[in-house]
């Protein structure tokens, strides 16, 4: 018995029962397609968030105020004044692994030009803030050293800002926006960066000299936290060992003391939303998994239903000289002939809904080989697996009792 | 006779049953030789033993002792898978109802047989699939589908596919039990050309007007042969079927 006959009898006698095998055949489609889909958004989402954390400067580190306890009560972050401008100052002259370093100082308030206005905020640093969030001018210039020397009242904005101030589509430099009265001309407009993985508009900015924003619009000596850049990302952590040694030292804390103060860098919060996805993609798997497996048993049952309608059948075969492995290996052909054309039909349609959910939808979705290659071999698997019981009830029935069946 | 080759042998072949605590003795010490070219019916009522002699000498069963040669080959010690090889080499059967597999032509169910033979290719097998319908007169419907065929027709197929791999002896189990006595008259015409080719044919019925076609007769009773004679006198079906009266339907 060679290997060719018993696939075409196998075709036949799948071709005898093309409804029914089509139907076995959904539970597989289904499974394997929702799998592919399952993992493409999974993994898209990974991707996207992979991808907005480097645009956002994956060596960067934020140093925020933080832990410090008057009479046992925890203080709110924003309201405390422990980073001064002269922790920035230090940090700038002695840090080594730094690449950039610029304050932050951000005051909100109603944005006005003309008879425009729109609720922003007016962020105070330097000009090594736009290379630590990898931000790029567009238009116009970036406000200089001297301009925060002398606490010009000069600005960058983003694009939001200009489709909102500006609206009828004038050239917004040169002119001037209002903040809490304060007047500041705009010298420059920034390059488009869109929305991060968080929702956050990324173009609702406007960058102004710290000190500008320090003295003439805040009235305040402390800083809402200090922007950093590691030269590299592996050289992440030396910087924040040095940042901390260096903040311990200025905010003269004792040994036994708590940091009063945060640093934290992309690293972690990429590593933390890398955790999040993996665990969706996980549940979303499992959950896909879980189907798969149902048309696994779909499978299993419409064999064992169709070894006991073939029974007379396969008592003739055994008759004319089938051999039981013979038998065996023709229902488990089918089986498995069923679960690799329903494997491909799914691979076929997951990547066709992974396509539909990217257009329509837009959401960030990535169909990775491995998925599909991953789906397809464990339907192959299934068809061998959930087949190989009703093959073998097929193979060991006696042939007298099987012709004999009614 | 007796220089003639030897197809069947059977020495004292019993074969007993367990059912339930006790033991039922279906066949109980059964001696005979057919030889080649011999139309040999087996005759007996419900009970007497002839589906298990039936299913022992198509080698779907072994007997419980005795020694069973086939062609020369002993069958009792062959195992399961040398048996189905020795059945898809040696032996055709023929049933009463048929057995065709369904929603499939005709020349698709001749050629199962060789289908479990890998030693004929995909072009002998189709060749011989319809030789053997040809010689069963069936060589307009190759094409046709087992569920469009009438009962007369399946049972030609039916043959066709017993003749389609040469067999030493071809066994058919009451082969005209489900037909209609014009239809049976000729299908016998059949056997009786196929018996005339020289071919080795063992009939097991319940009907003893089947013996008068062929050229011996064994009864059984009780698992016993209580009757072996050979046919002195081999009725022709052909003239049979032309005595009939003539059917309007035809």
């Amino acid at each position: 018995m060679n290997g060719t006959n018993l696939f075409k009898i196998a075709l036949r006698a799948l071709a005898n029962n093309k409804l029914r095998a089509f139907l076995t055949m959904l539970g597989i489609i289904i499974g394997v397609a929702s799998v592919i889909a399952m993992l493409a958004i999974g993994q898209g989402s990974k991707k996207s968030i992979q991808q907005q954390i480097s645009e956002m400067g994956s060596n960067m580190i934020m140093i925020h105020p933080g832990a410090e306890m008057r009479g046992g009560v925890r203080q709110d972050p924003s309201a405390m004044q422990t980073l001064k401008l002269e922790n920035y100052e230090k940090l700038r002259e002695e840090c080594t692994y730094l690449s950039g370093i610029s304050p932050n100082v951000s005051s909100s308030g109603q944005l006005v030009a003309g008879a425009n206005n729109y609720p922003s905020s007016v962020s105070g640093v330097n000009m090594d803030y736009l290379t630590i969030r990898q931000l790029a001018i567009d238009q116009g210039e970036m406000f200089t050293e001297n301009d925060i020397r002398t606490a010009a009242k000069v600005c960058v904005i983003g694009k939001t800002i200009v489709d909102n101030l500006f609206p009828d589509g004038s050239d917004p430099i040169g002119k001037v926006i209002r903040c809490n009265q304060i007047p500041f001309r705009v010298i420059g407009v920034l390059k488009s960066k869109g929305y991060n993985s968080m929702g956050m508009d990324q173009d609702d900015v406007v960058l102004a000299p710290y000190s500008t924003v320090m003295k003439r619009l805040l009235a305040q000596t402390y800083l809402s936290g200090i922007f950093a850049s590691a030269l590299t990302e592996d050289m992440t952590e030396e910087a924040v060992d040095e940042i901390t040694s260096i903040l311990r030292r200025e905010h003269k804390l004792k040994e036994t003391d708590d940091d009063d103060f945060n640093i934290r860098t992309q690293q972690e919060l990429s590593s933390m939303l890398n955790t999040t996805t993996d665990l969706m993609t996980t549940l979303l798997a499992c959950i896909a998994g879980i189907s798969l497996v149902v048309g696994g048993i779909g499978i299993m049952n419409i064999m064992y239903v169709s070894v006991t309608e073939r029974t007379r059948e396969i008592g003739l075969r055994m008759s004319v000289g089938a051999r039981g492995i013979d038998i065996l290996s023709q229902f488990l052909i089918e089986s498995i002939l069923i679960s690799i054309t329903g494997g491909l039909i799914g691979v076929l349609i997951g990547c066709g809904a992974s396509f539909l959910i990217k257009t329509i939808a837009h959401w960030p979705v990535f169909v990775q080989p491995w998925s599909v290659l991953l789906s397809f071999l464990v339907c192959t698997v299934t068809g061998v697996f959930f087949g190989w019981y009703p093959a073998k009830k097929a193979a060991d029935l006696d042939p007298i009792e099987a012709l004999r069946y009614e | 006779m007796s220089c003639m080759k030897k197809i069947i042998e059977l020495q004292n072949i019993k074969r007993n049953f367990q059912v339930g605590g006790e033991t039922v003795h279906a066949l109980r010490g059964i001696s005979f030789t057919i030889h080649e070219g011999e139309f040999v019916t087996i005759m007996g009522t419900s009970g007497s033993g002839k589906s298990t002699l039936l299913n022992t000498l198509g080698c779907l069963d072994t007997p419980t002792s005795g020694e069973y040669l086939l062609d020369g080959v002993a069958v009792r010690t062959m195992s399961k898978s040398q048996r189905a090889v020795l059945r898809n080499r040696k032996i055709g059967f023929v049933f009463q109802n048929y057995n065709l597999l369904p929603k499939t032509t005709a020349i698709e169910n001749v050629e199962l047989p060789l289908m479990y033979n890998s030693s004929v290719s995909a072009s002998e097998r189709r060749k011989r699939a319809i030789e053997s319908l040809m010689a069963v007169g069936l060589g307009e419907r190759l094409e046709h589908k087992s569920n469009q065929m009438s009962g007369g027709q399946m049972q030609r197929v039916a043959i066709a596919r017993a003749l389609v791999n040469n067999p030493a002896v071809i066994l058919a189990d009451e082969a005209t039990g489900n037909l209609d006595t014009r239809t049976s008259f000729e299908i016998l015409v059949l056997f009786q050309k196929l018996h005339a080719e020289g071919r080795t044919l063992i009939f097991v019925t319940h009907n003893p007007e089947i013996a008068q076609y062929s050229s011996r007769n064994i009864r059984l009773r009780d698992g016993h042969v209580v009757e072996d004679t050979v046919n002195p006198r081999i009725l022709s079906a052909a003239d049979a079927l032309a005595a009939l009266p003539k059917n309007d339907e035809d």
